[in-house]
């Protein structure tokens, strides 16, 4: 794909755990004017170290540059830029539906089997389903289940973890020299 | 610092002090060597100010009239001391006004450390009386930022502002800091900041690039040196020089970076960008090698860059390496302070001269100079041209005043007319073009260097920004030279809309006061030149003030600047008319 082409990159930012970084960091999106797809922040394999994971549609020239405007930020330790194919990824969706179509549309039942997603809880009124995968796997179930009704649906950021090895305790000891 | 051996321990343990947050603020400062601060009280910042009472004779805070007069203040101080500004302002309307003066300082580099007041940390998001969410809207101008609530927290906020503020790529830095942390005692104990585990200030100079580096510039038939502030922010005037010469390379600037090494030197081609000379600009084009050193390719710079440099190999000198390839591919990147770069680069570069390259050069400098300098310098037509009171000032300065500008076409004037003879010489408004940051910018250069002759320029349109900084001046007593070329337009404007707008001059004409009453009404001694007889007298008189002077010149009113590089043209296409 050319490096001009749009794709979906997944931004791997490692960072200090510090108020006000998020704001920092989305700042370099917005001043581009480029809409963020998902994003997910999380304590990383690091003690101390927070992990932000960020989707954006973008091209490969742009993401360069927006990784070296992330990386140059104080309290970034690093910060990668992978496309869908390098890392391994799930998103998850919940579905919350009323509980009498669970007797009453058998076909729910078989969905549910067929689609691996697992009940988190039942009660009289309703149900929630939980869905991790791909955005298509979550859509498939989503279009499925919308022909029943949905009462609430949402989905969560993306996160990954990348095929090659990052380097971060290296390069915090490298920093540290 | 009191420092204390405990015994029977290699371990050095500093004496703490039960102190209020506000007295631990002074005391960093004054850890961090700060002498001058500026700055404006209020309400949230008061126990402060009330610190800074006690300790005035270590420190002198200098009241501004305007908040954004304290920062660009500080960064005059910066520009020319190299060291850290300091602007400090309280809460709300004041850390707003603090916005302009913080994004000048981060787009142009400048170490400046703001401190703000923030109402008290219980009605933090309440909206309470002058409460601003100054670290959110300071972020994407800020270098770093933080809030500090608690007084313990304080002491660690400055000595990484400090240390963030200054080292790598130098910017701004802003620590919010609240009322009751202000007001809260703790142990206090300093310790400069020498190292944050995620911040890595200068980055390692990739191995073989460097010998790349040197064997383009070794093999080149027409290499150019374009450079910028980098090599006056890490110092490196001299290694910089010694390379210019020994590799014999034609060398032009970035507005930033004027006044490294002397104007008048032979190998030193000229300014860059839109209204650059017309030979440095057009031989971007047809150089093989491109040299560019500290600078960032600001589109300014460059023009059309899918027209930009095209046939050249690229080496790009730089500490900062999202400036790489960000808008120029770099063939070689050389990444690392300038400074130490340049001297590892200097014994691989063999000695040569580019006699017939460096003619290109000067063959069109007499083209410029006989369509455009000797009417902008020697003008004999009726009517004074901002250029020649440029180089009346360089005549009686003898090329060694720092020369601080507005924005404008005075600024593009001054900048390509003025003699540097001086490094950090030339304190202007680049990446940002902040009209009013010139008056209160010299003022903090003035109190920086008190050895320097100090002078100011400013257009009628920008001195009007933040005239009320003469008031600065005037209780300050700082001797700077505040020169106003006044032709009664918002100049450079009016003159894109006279080649670009069919000389429709919508809002450009200004009706402007007697600046000569407004200056004495400030107890400034006062000058006002509508002759060219007179110009030379009027400058002697200012040169010779020991006092701070005002000198208005009124110069031709529909001067235009050229050589010109069109907006969205290429730097080959400049235009000299």
């Amino acid at each position: 794909m050319s490096s001009n082409t749009k794709q979906l990159y997944t931004v791997s930012i490692y960072t200090e755990n510090n108020i006000g970084l998020l704001n920092r960091i989305s700042a370099i999106f917005q001043r581009r004017h480029i809409n963020i797809e998902s994003l997910n922040t999380s304590p990383s394999e690091i003690e101390g170290v927070s992990k932000f994971t960020v989707v954006v549609d973008v091209t490969e020239v742009d993401i360069q540059k927006i990784i070296g405007q992330i990386e140059k930020q104080v309290e970034v330790i690093k910060a990668y830029y992978h496309n869908l194919e390098d890392i391994i990824y799930q998103i998850s969706g919940l579905f919350k539906i009323k509980s009498e179509l669970l007797f009453e549309e058998r076909q729910i039942q078989n969905i549910i089997k067929e689609s691996n997603a697992r009940i988190v809880t039942v009660n009289k009124d309703f149900f929630v389903l939980e869905k991790s995968g791909k955005k298509e796997e979550i859509m498939e179930l989503y279009n499925k289940l919308s022909v029943f009704g949905i009462m609430q649906y949402t989905r969560s950021g993306l996160i990954a973890v990348t095929k090659e090895e990052m380097r971060i305790s290296t390069l915090l000891q490298n920093y540290n020299h | 610092m009191e420092t204390k051996t405990i015994a029977n321990s290699n371990t050095i343990q500093k004496a703490t002090e039960r102190i209020s947050g506000s007295e631990a603020i002074v005391r960093c400062l004054i850890e961090e060597g700060v002498k001058i601060i500026y700055g404006y009280p209020g309400g949230a910042i008061m126990p402060v100010y009330d610190e800074l009472y006690k300790y005035q004779d270590k420190i002198h805070h200098v009241l501004t009239r305007h908040e954004q007069g304290a920062t660009h203040a500080a960064q005059g101080f910066a520009r020319i001391s190299g060291d850290v500004g300091v602007a400090i302002a309280t809460s709300g309307p004041g850390a707003t006004n603090l916005i302009t003066g913080i994004a000048d300082a981060q787009i142009d580099s400048t170490p400046m450390v703001c401190i703000t007041g923030q109402v008290p940390s219980h009605l933090l998001g309440s909206d309470a009386f002058q409460e601003t969410d100054i670290v959110g809207i300071s972020t994407p101008v800020t270098k770093w930022n933080c809030q500090v609530t608690n007084a313990a927290d304080i002491p660690g906020a400055i000595a990484k502002a400090f240390f963030i503020a200054k080292s790598g790529r130098p910017g701004p830095v802003l620590v919010d800091i609240t009322k009751d942390a202000q007001f809260e005692e703790f142990d206090f104990v300093y310790d400069r900041c020498e190292k944050i585990r995620s911040y890595n200030p200068i980055p390692k100079t990739e191995a073989g690039t460097l010998e790349q580096a040197a064997q383009l510039i070794n093999n080149a038939k027409k290499p150019f040196i374009v450079w910028g502030q980098g090599v006056i922010l890490s110092e490196a005037e001299e290694v910089f020089k010694a390379l210019v010469e020994k590799a014999g390379i034609p060398a032009a600037w970035t507005i930033l970076g004027a006044s490294a090494i002397p104007t008048s030197h032979h190998l030193n081609v000229g300014m860059l960008g839109m209204h650059g000379n017309y030979a440095p600009n057009k031989l971007t084009n047809e150089c093989d090698v491109l040299i560019a050193i500290g600078m960032r390719f600001d589109d300014r710079v460059t023009g059309d860059l899918s027209k930009y440099a095209k046939q050249a190999k690229v080496i790009h000198f730089e500490i900062d390496p999202a400036e790489i390839n960000k808008n120029v591919k770099a063939d070689v990147a050389v990444l690392g302070d300038a400074k130490s770069t340049l001297k590892a680069i200097l014994p691989l570069i063999n000695p040569n001269s580019h006699v017939e390259w460096h003619q290109q050069f000067k063959d069109l400098y007499e083209i410029e100079y006989h369509k455009v300098i000797k009417n902008d310098i020697h003008p004999t037509k009726e009517g004074l041209t901002m250029g020649e009171v440029i180089h009346e000032i360089n005549l009686q300065s003898k090329g060694e005043a720092a020369i601080v500008t507005d924005v404008g076409q005075h600024q593009m004037i001054a900048c390509r007319y003025a003699d540097f003879n001086i490094t950090k010489s030339n304190i202007t408004s680049g990446g940002l073009g902040t009209m009013g940051f010139g008056l209160p910018a010299a003022i903090g250069a003035k109190m920086a260097a008190p050895e320097r002759e100090v002078v100011s320029i400013s257009g009628d349109g920008g001195y009007q920004m933040t005239i009320q900084e003469l008031g600065t001046i005037f209780q300050q007593k700082a001797a700077v030279k505040v020169v106003v070329l006044n032709n009664e337009f918002l100049g450079m404007v009016r003159q894109w809309q006279q080649l670009f707008f069919d000389k429709r001059y919508a809002s450009t004409e200004m009706i402007n006061p007697d600046f000569i009453k407004i200056a004495e009404g400030y107890y400034l001694k006062a000058r006002k030149v509508v002759k060219r007889a007179d110009l030379k007298d009027a400058v002697k008189e200012m040169m010779e003030s020991k006092a701070p002077y005002f000198l208005e010149v009124c110069v031709e009113k529909e001067g235009n600047v050229f050589p010109m590089v069109p907006s969205g043209a290429s730097v080959a296409d400049i235009r000299l008319e």
